[in-house]
Formats: structure tokens, sequence, C-alpha cells
């Protein structure tokens, strides 16, 4: 039945400047989407606007600027409950059926907290301190620490007997979330790790397993153990700068990873330790973790077979409770703690699953680092905020609320050129970012997207460095769990309460 | 000599060289204007060669020993002192395309006009060959023989 | 006998604890005789007096060390009143755990521009054993030490200053040599004397937030805004320090006595913490030395005192005086034979020791140390007796 034809309309249309376009072609080329057609009989470029996403390829590589995507100018009659998304998908399920799945993280109009907190400056009763003059440190380290360090006195002489655990040292206090090997493309996968590299931080491999031409870059690499377990033996732990066992995911909380069998190309296959063209499916919880207690066991396990000498992460969704889960896992040894918010990405997610399912991540910092505190254990384990950082000042934000560093996913992409189509379980990505087809993956060179990575967290840095100074801090220490930097703009009562902030003017 | 150096692995066919080599060899320079009044009477010094997902922008090698000044008839075909690049004089080629027949690498194709032979002259009168400069994965390198 | 963690602030009285962050400028003196010979606070009064231009009226106050040989033993608990029901409270809490040796009003000499004085009450006492016998994985310091916080957070109108042995604090709002004459200081004899003149920026007109700030013998003065001061405060909440004062002072207090007497730090390593070198130069230390100081601050991030500050802090053996690592505040030190001298300004050390034998300036993060020599505190204790 043709009924999609005629009850959804396009959601872009392209409009192709006839006054600028030469008919070059490089639209036409670009598109994954077979958007442009050129027609050899007229010398003519049509534009299909049906199949379009907007990921802006062809308008960003248009040499003369031609083209131009809008949103389709036909709106739905106006109706505040009825939207035009909710309509788009019904007709969608109506004409296709099956689940509503979507790319990327959470792009409902749902209030960012983030900015609606402000940072604090110096002014005569203390100095700012100018980070182009003077030093100004973001030197992190993660992983557990003991509550205090112990000294033997010989003969009178103090000496220290602590040693501490294996630690992470970062740069910079950001690193690179949990992005699969499988999920994005090769390309992608070396510029994250030899971007890590190169700025002094950490690129993470997801659930898909570490590809043996990236074992050089392992020392910057943290792997993740997932409920799959793809990829997974003893010397893939043993590779790994850390390890991470993931039990959630922002995007998806409570819902595996797949990597459709399509995706599962030789050199994948070969990775994930899967039959080529087979489904990943991850299982929703991991089936040897029912309890807090079976959490336990796995990182222990996992310590064992690292023999003590990395660090073990556990990366959990931001949820209700989150508080109270993330002391269980603290307690149950893990070494540091991830805390991915609901705006987190993901490369595929049900839709209804990513727009309802979570909490934001400021709320689930904030929670958590207070609870540890309150529990007396907030040195066990350090934290990561992670789901929808956009910017330096999202990152100090985090770190003025409780976090010792954060994961970008999302930003790291854009700085690779993703526009945000959120098509990326298609597999067509036309950036070369989320696909596995050579045509497409060749567009990402990896050391255009390394030199992009560095320069974005080199920016940031900067960035972090001068509101730091502006605060009157040099040391980033000063500024995590430092709340008394931060002011609530427009928060409720309760809001303060839980972030644990004053209200700008107090 | 600085050469052009080609990264089939991060050609992504888009030919955008072919485009800006068309332009820079235009009278007025101008994209829009070049290929509305010039488009049929240049031929871009490059090509993409393209097969499945492969592809790659050839473009005149500038041999060290360069066969088409041999096999030149005219003289036409020359090597300048300066940048070393092989330049075809357009006022002396009489399109016998002999130079066609014996480039190695068959980077030298026929003009539309006045039939005389096309090829990458390495943008005389740009600083960096505007191919390179335009390509948007870095599939086209300008650097010097040394450093390969 | 609850610890409870530091949480918003809570709701009290006494147009105190309600109040946003204290900041202000200050200046600071400290004199320490280290063979332990006791000396009148009439010195340092006239040290503070010269400093006059850094207060501003609106806050004074000493610590003196070895005042109380008679009661060498016993807690000195100097407490002041809002009213005569939170002294009734209040001491109800002192009876309820402490054996009570002796108590009386703090003597004062009325002064009319000492204006809105609390009531002011001074215990020597001890903890009661079947306090200890209950609480046995305490120590005495500590069940002390939550006392004061219990009294601090509990009781709106009771306020305990000082709680250190054979030592004590005088505070209150006004000029230091003011507050100095108004508790009669210069008749006391000590072997360290600390003071300060306050220059706050809000008009806080309470006693207690004057300094020194004092926990058991540890007491603080204080120049400078702490810009870490949030997380330091978290930091002290996850080891059950209740900070209430809202004053940069407190945290450095607890700080100290986290370090110093919980974690059992060596004083240089307790300083490290709290005013580390930066990476870059412990990069290029010798390996132990880059060891310790990695460890220190990768434990001790949150002790970090952040922004400008120069603090004198004292102790019953002895005194330190030290800068922020990047020394935004002033602070000069002299030696003149066994005395040991830390001020603001250089002006107030000649002006009580005209031809010091040496003078120099404190170095950022590097701490002043000055220590009582061996058997000096009993000499001090028997100048008395004899």
């Amino acid at each position: 039945m043709q009924l999609r034809k005629w009850l959804v309309e396009p959601e872009f249309r392209i409009e192709r400047d006839p006054e600028k376009c030469i008919q070059c072609g490089v639209c036409v080329r670009q598109c994954a989407n077979d958007v442009h057609e050129y027609d050899e009989e007229e010398e003519v470029v049509y534009s299909d606007s049906t199949n379009c996403v907007s990921c802006h390829r062809c308008a960003t590589l248009c040499p003369t600027d031609a083209i131009s995507i809008r949103p389709f100018p036909l709106e739905f009659r106006p109706n505040a409950v009825w939207t035009a998304s909710t309509l788009r998908n019904l007709y969608k399920q109506a004409d296709i059926g099956g689940v509503l799945l979507t790319g990327m993280g959470n792009d409902q109009d749902q209030p960012m907290y983030w900015d609606r907190m402000l940072l604090n400056a110096s002014q005569v009763t203390n100095p700012s301190i100018d980070p182009l003059r003077e030093p100004m440190e973001l030197l992190t380290y993660i992983g557990r620490k003991p509550d205090s360090v112990q000294f033997e006195r010989i003969a009178g002489q103090p000496r220290m007997t602590t040693q501490l655990e294996p630690q992470l040292q970062l740069q910079v206090p950001v690193m690179f979330a949990a992005m699969s090997y499988g999920s994005i493309s090769y390309n992608a996968s070396v510029a994250l790790a030899q971007a890590a590299q190169q700025v002094g931080t950490f690129a993470n491999t997801g659930e898909g397993g570490l590809h043996k031409d990236l074992r050089e870059y392992a020392d910057h690499m943290i792997v993740q153990v997932a409920s799959g377990r793809f990829g997974v033996d003893s010397d893939y732990l043993n590779t790994g700068a850390a390890v991470e066992i993931k039990i959630g995911q922002g995007a998806k909380p409570g819902i595996g990873g797949h990597l459709p069998g399509e995706k599962v190309d030789a050199a994948i296959s070969a990775t994930r330790m899967i039959p080529e063209g087979t489904d990943a499916l991850s299982p929703a919880p991991h089936h040897d973790i029912y309890s807090i207690e079976d959490l336990r066991q796995l990182i222990y396990a996992i310590k064992e077979a690292v023999c003590y000498s990395k660090p073990i992460l556990v990366k959990i969704a931001a949820v209700h409770n989150v508080s109270a889960i993330a002391s269980g896992c603290v307690r149950a040894g893990a070494d540091v703690l991830v805390i991915d918010g609901y705006r987190g990405g993901t490369g595929a997610a049900p839709t209804m699953v990513r727009n309802n399912v979570g909490i934001p991540i400021e709320f689930a910092l904030a929670a958590v680092d207070s609870r540890l505190r309150e529990e007396g254990i907030r040195h066990q384990a350090s934290l990561i905020a992670s789901g929808g950082i956009r910017c330096s000042a999202d990152v100090a934000k985090a770190i003025a609320l409780g976090a010792d560093a954060v994961n970008i996913g999302t930003a790291a992409l854009v700085a690779m050129g993703c526009h945000l189509c959120q098509k990326c379980y298609t597999g067509k990505c036309n950036w070369g970012i989320a696909t596995q087809d050579p045509y497409l993956t060749k567009r990402l060179n990896p050391n255009i997207a390394t030199r992009r990575l560095v320069s974005l967290l080199e920016s940031w840095a900067l960035e972090i460095k001068e509101l730091m100074g502006g605060m009157g801090i040099n040391a980033v220490e000063s500024l995590r769990g430092n709340r008394e930097h931060l002011r609530g703009l427009g928060l409720t009562n309760r809001e303060l309460q839980i972030l644990g902030i004053k209200a700008a003017g107090e | 000599m600085k050469r052009i150096k080609i990264n089939e692995q991060h050609c992504i066919g888009c030919r955008l060289c072919e485009i800006h080599c068309l332009v820079q060899h235009s009278k007025s320079k101008k994209i829009i204007k070049a290929f509305r009044e010039e488009r049929e009477s240049i031929v871009p010094g490059i090509h993409v060669e393209e097969s499945g997902y492969v592809s790659f922008a050839l473009q005149c090698r500038h041999c060290e020993d360069a066969p088409c000044i041999e096999a030149c008839m005219t003289g036409a075909m020359y090597r300048d002192p300066e940048t070393e690049a092989v330049i075809c004089d357009q006022d002396r080629c009489v399109g016998c395309w002999m130079c066609v027949m014996v480039c190695p690498v068959a980077a030298i194709r026929r003009g539309p006009e006045d039939q005389v032979a096309s090829k990458c002259d390495l943008c005389m009168e740009a600083e960096i060959p505007v191919c390179v400069v335009n390509c948007p994965n870095e599939a086209l390198v300008y650097e010097d023989d040394a450093v390969r | 006998m609850n610890t409870p963690s530091c949480g918003g602030p809570p709701g009290k009285s006494m147009n105190r604890r309600d109040r946003g962050k204290d900041i202000g400028g200050c200046a600071i003196s400290g004199i320490m005789a280290e063979n332990g010979e006791l000396f009148s606070g009439e010195l340092v009064m006239r040290s503070i007096a010269n400093m006059r231009e850094r207060a501003n009226g609106l806050g004074g106050g000493y610590a003196a060390y070895g005042i109380y040989p008679q009661h060498k033993d016993h807690y000195a608990l100097h407490v002041m009143y809002e009213s005569g029901q939170d002294q009734q409270t209040t001491e109800q809490i002192i009876q309820q755990n402490c054996l009570i040796h002796e108590a009386e009003p703090i003597p004062t000499h009325p002064l009319h521009v000492i204006k809105q004085r609390p009531l002011l009450h001074r215990y020597f006492v001890t903890v009661k054993p079947e306090q200890l016998e209950r609480y046995y994985d305490l120590s005495e310091d500590d069940i002390m030490a939550n006392i004061v916080m219990t009294i601090n957070t509990d009781v709106s109108g009771g306020f305990v200053f000082s709680s250190g042995k054979n030592m004590g604090i005088f505070k209150g709002v006004g000029y230091p040599e003011d507050i100095g004459q108004f508790f009669r200081v210069d008749e006391y004899d000590a072997y360290i004397w600390i003071a300060h003149g306050r220059y706050p920026t809000n008009t806080t007109g309470w006693w207690g937030g004057a300094h020194p700030f004092g926990l058991l013998e540890w007491s603080v003065v204080h120049n400078g805004e702490i810009s870490s001061y949030g997380i330091n405060r978290r930091y002290l909440a996850n080891f059950g320090y209740y900070c209430t004062l809202q004053t940069d002072t407190e945290v450095i207090a607890y700080i100290f006595d986290l370090l110093l007497r919980k974690h059992d730090l060596p004083l240089e390593v307790a300083c490290m913490a709290m005013a580390p070198p930066f990476w870059a130069e412990i990069e290029r230390m010798a390996p132990e030395q880059r060891e310790l100081a990695r460890t220190i601050r990768t434990v001790y991030g949150g002790a970090l005192l952040n922004g400008p500050f120069s603090v004198v802090v004292g102790h019953s053996t002895g005194m330190i005086g030290f800068n922020d690592r990047i020394k935004l505040r002033p602070m000069v030190a002299a030696r003149h034979e066994d005395r040991l001298y830390i001020a603001s300004e250089e002006a107030a050390i000649t002006e009580i020791c005209p031809k010091p034998d040496v003078t120099w300036h404190a170095q950022g993060g590097v701490p002043i140390v000055g220590k009582l020599k061996n058997g000096a505190e009993d000499s001090a204790v028997a100048q008395v007796a004899g």
C-alpha cells in the first residue's frame, strides 16, 4: 500500500539556487540517501527531498553554496498536544510497524540545567589569576584514593608507607565516551584513540572490542566489558589502560546495545569475536549480574584477571535512585563511577526509551556526589559525568558540582563532522562516522579528525583555565565539588536543594 | 621538486579538485561564470578515476625523465626551469597527440578547443595548486620529493 | 553527641550562620617564645594596634598558650551566650558530658567602645569517665570536639569559642586593641600570642565571627579569601567536621586538626597538602620526594587551600605561619634570640622588636615553623608554679 507517500510529507526541503548551481554534481556524489540526481538529458541536477535527513553533507561540500535545507514548509495544523513529531511517529508506525528507532541523544525541549547554573568570578576581595601568565593546573588522577596517607617514623624521620592504587592520569579532565567499533567506523575509532594519546586523556572501546591495529594506542584506551562480552578475552582486559563494566547507558537505560548483522563485516567480526554478518545483540542485563553482590564478583574477577594493575570503572545510566545505586557500586569495589545522563548519545535506541527514560546528569551527579560524601566514601571512587556535555562551561560546571572529569561523545563526533541528523542506525552516515560502508568511511580522514579532536580538547582546556582563573583558582581540585562557585538561575527551591547550590543573588 | 601526492585511501570521489582546476584555468577565475561560459572549452588537468569505492585524482606526475617532452615535435612540451614542472606551451602545440600516446599514466588529455593538449601545470599562478587547497579530505597533498 | 554532616546553612538566630560566606581582609600578628618563657599580652596588643588601618573595628581577638597552668590538664571552654536561657541549655550539655572543675565569668574591663557584648563564661572541664567508656572508639579529644560541635550547632544562642588545654581565645566585635583591653589580655602571660584585626566586607556584628577561630588546641588567624572554600568544607564533611560559621578560618582550623591530629601527617606534609607545589615542580623533584608530593596532591586535593591567604596557626607546642602557594597576601617573619615573630607587616614587628636578628618574607607555600624547645613546656609551667 502506498499510504506513506501521501500521508507523510518530507521533513526537509532542499532549495537549490539556480543562479548559483553549476551542475557540477558534487551533491549527487555525496548523498548516500540518493536525494540528488543528475539528469544527463537535461544536464540539470534534481533533488527529491523525501529522503533528505538534513545532514548538510551536500550543502557543506557544494562549491557555490547553492544548496539550502529547511524544515519542510508545509506545517501540520497547529496543535499544542498533537505536535508534528507526534503525528509523524504515528503515521510512520501505522505504515511500517515496529519500534521507532533513532540515533544520537534526546533532542526534546526539556530544561537544560547546565544553562540554569552560573559560575563565579573574583572581584576586589581576592584576585583573579591570569592563566596566560601564571600556572593553571588541570591535571587529574582518576581512581580509588585512600582516606589518608600513612607515615612511619624511623629515627624521628617520617617515611611515607602509603602506595596509591592504580590511577589514570588526565591532562585535561575530559575523556571520550564509550563508542564501539561497529557503531562508528574504524577511521573514527582511530581518530579518537590518536587524539586521546596526543592530549593525554582516554578513549573508550565501547562494547565493540579493540581492533588489533588500535592496540598501539591501548595505554590511552579504556576497554569495556558489556553484557554481550563482545571482544573480551584476557588479552583484551590486560591491554587497556583500564577496564569499564558497562551496566547501562543514558540514552537507553535498561537496554543492551544492538549492532545489526549488515554492519558486521570481516574486521568487525574478528574484533567482536562473532561470526560475520550476525547480529551483535547485547542482553539487557548482564546475565551474571542480577544484584549488587554479583557486580562485586565481576569487579573482583576482572581485578584478578588484570592482577589489580588497572582501575575498574563501572558505568551506569542516571535513573531515579541513582545515588543509592552509585553508593552500592562504590562499595562493590568500583574505582571509578561513570554516570550517564538521559541526554547521552547512542548509535541506535528506541525513540520512546531515549526520550522518556532516565534523569538529567546534573541532578544525578549532584545527588551521587552528595550521597557519597554523606557516607564518607567519596574518595573511594572517582566520578565521571557523561551525557550531554556540550562545551567547556558545562565541563567546569560538572566539575564544580562534583565530577572528577567528564566524558564527551556527541561533542567529539561533532568535532569530527557529525551534523546530528540522528540517522546513525541506518548505517548511511554521510560523514563517514557511523557507518561501515567503505565508500562512506573513506570520507573521514583519521588524521584530520584527530587534529580536530585535539584542537577541541585543547581549546576547552584553555577555556576551563580562563574560567578557573576568573574564580581565583589555579588547580582543578579546588573547583571539584566546589558548589560555592555555582548559583542557580530560575530554579525551584527543591531543584536548588538537590543540586546543592544557592540561587543567584544569595 | 614539489609534487602533488595522491592518498587514494582518503579520496572520496567528490571531484571538487576537477571543478576548482577548471575554475583556476578559466579566464574569469570565478566559479559560476567559468562554468557558465567556459565549461565546454576547458579540460581540467586533473581527473578522478573511480572503480567501486576506490577512487583517486590523477594528474601529471611531472616525471624526471618525461617521455612527453621527448615526443613533442614542436617543443611545446618543456620543463619549467624554475619549478621543474612539465608545461605545455599552448601557442606552440599543434595537437599531434604524441604526448597523449607516450604518457605512462595517461595524465595528458585532449583539449576541446584549439586541439591543444591539456595537462596539470601545478597552478603556476597559485602558491599551492587549487586541487590540493580544495580537497576536503586531504587526499591530495603538495609536498617536496624529499618528504616521500 | 551527633556530628551531623555539612548540609546547607542551618537556620540559626543570633545573626550569624544564615549569612553568606564571610569575606574580607585583615591584620595578623603572632609572637612565640620558643624557650617557653611566658610574657604579657601587652606586647602583641601593641603589635596588632600598629596595623589598625588593616582592620575596621568589626572584629579583634587573641589566642594565648600557657595561660592556665593551674588547669593544664583541663579543657578550658570559653563560651558566649545571648541569654541566661542559652547559658542553662549549654551548661546542661556540658554537665551531661563533662566534669566541671571550675566555672566562672571571664574577667573583663568595662570599655564604652565595646558594645552589645554577650555573656562570657569559662569552664575548666574533663570528659566524664562514663562517656569515655561509652565512646570507647573515640579519644577524649574526639569526644570533646563533638561536644563543642553539638553546642555550636544545637544551641542557637550559645557558642564555644575556645576549647583547648592551657590556652584561651579572647575575641569580640571592636578594634583589636580595644578587645584586648576589654578582656584584660595584658594581665595574662603566655609563650605564644596570636592576634587578629578584622576587616570584613559584610557587617556581621557577631562576636563569635571574630578571629582567632579555635578548636581544641588549635587556633587560627587568617587574612584572605579562600576560593576553594566550597570544596574544603565538603571535604571536611566527609570526615564528620560540621562547618557552621561560613568562615575560611574555621575551615583552616579543621583541616589542621584533620591532617595533624587525625591523620597524623608530619607538619611539613600537612602544609604541602594545603599549599602544594605545582605539578611541573613535582616533575622536577627527586624520585622519593616526587612520589610523596604526587601522592599527597592526589589524596588531599580537597584540603588544598586555593586563593589568597596568609595564616598563623597556634597549637600547644608551636606556631606555624604560611602563605598560599603563589603568595597573594603579605607575611613577614623575624627572629630575635628565642622569639619568633610573624605579622602581616614588618612595622608590626619592629614596633615591639626594633632590631631583630633576622627578618624575611614568607615564601608561597613554605611554612614558617616555631617549635617549643625540648622541655620548654614544662619549664613554662614551672615558672608560674615557682
